[in-house]
């Protein structure tokens, strides 16, 4: 089951190296159920190099495995990582490596999503990315596709609006 | 929402709020302290600056245990971005600034 709200304390947490903030119009449980819902993450999650897009699949388990893999034929898995904590609707922690460095916990970097009801109509949701100093490539790679991503999220849940057709056949 | 755009519009007509958040780029997730050690104002104005660039979404604040931590939030200048800049000019504006970069030397404008 879920863990309390509180930040898990397995090591000392370092200074986190990007953090990024939009304000959705919509409910904390409709943007955590997009986080998690492999329907709905196909309708919104693109790849910013690759074009394609991508669903996050995992049963989102505290210690469980999650993977992030091309919504295209290929399937492809490009990321891989550990279920750390989820507390829907307001939170999701999971750790995020390349395959190949999958059994290397040193390699795995920290994602936080945060969901927070802001004013009466709005949420307020906080990416947090840690623990990626020693990985200069990859810390390059997502600096560019966190805003993408969270626009594209903003715009999915505001609108409804999937991305287009072109983008979702990859 | 077009409240939102127009306080990040009046945070970066600013030359003193780009600064900071140009010094946030260099080195995101600074104290107050580190800030002002690069700006030739009173603590009190850089607390100033800093609150209208986080009014508009554009610095982030983090705590670290006692730390405050700032950082650069690129969302809304991703916004901007993706409103008047089409898919396909991306990389020949790319291009042209790499040029420029390559001719003027690569000191930061410092406009």
């Amino acid at each position: 089951m879920t863990k309390p709200s509180v930040k898990p304390s397995d090591k000392p947490s370092l200074k986190p190296a990007y953090v990024y903030v939009t304000y959705i119009a919509t409910t904390p449980d409709k943007a955590f159920g997009a986080l998690v819902d492999v329907d709905l993450m196909r309708q919104w999650w693109v790849d910013p190099v690759a074009g394609c897009a991508r669903v996050n699949v995992s049963d989102w388990k505290p210690g469980s495995r999650w993977i992030h893999q091309r919504a295209d034929c290929s399937e492809v898995i490009d990321i891989v990582g550990k279920v750390v904590e989820n507390t829907p609707p307001r939170r999701l922690v999971f750790t995020w490596a390349r395959p190949s460095e999958e059994a290397d916990a040193s390699r795995h970097s920290r994602v936080t999503f945060d969901i927070e009801p802001y004013g009466d109509a709005l949420v307020r949701l906080t990416v947090t990315h840690e623990d990626l100093e020693s990985d200069p490539q990859m810390l390059e790679g997502i600096s560019g596709g966190w805003p993408k991503v969270l626009s594209n999220l903003k715009t999915f849940l505001e609108t409804g609006r999937a991305l287009p057709p072109s983008v979702l056949a990859g | 929402m077009t409240d939102k755009l127009d306080k990040v519009f009046k945070a970066l007509a600013d030359a003193t709020r780009r600064r900071l958040l140009d010094q946030l780029h260099q080195d995101n997730g600074q104290t107050l302290s580190a800030l002002c050690e690069h700006m030739d104002m009173t603590r009190q104005a850089v607390t100033q600056h800093l609150q209208q660039l986080e009014e508009a979404s554009l610095v982030v604040v983090v705590w670290q245990g006692r730390e405050k931590l700032h950082y650069l939030n690129p969302v809304p200048l991703f916004e901007i971005q993706e409103r008047w800049i089409g898919k396909f000019e991306r990389h020949r504006l790319g291009v042209l600034h790499e040029l420029k970069k390559q001719l003027e030397g690569n000191e930061n404008d410092q406009t």
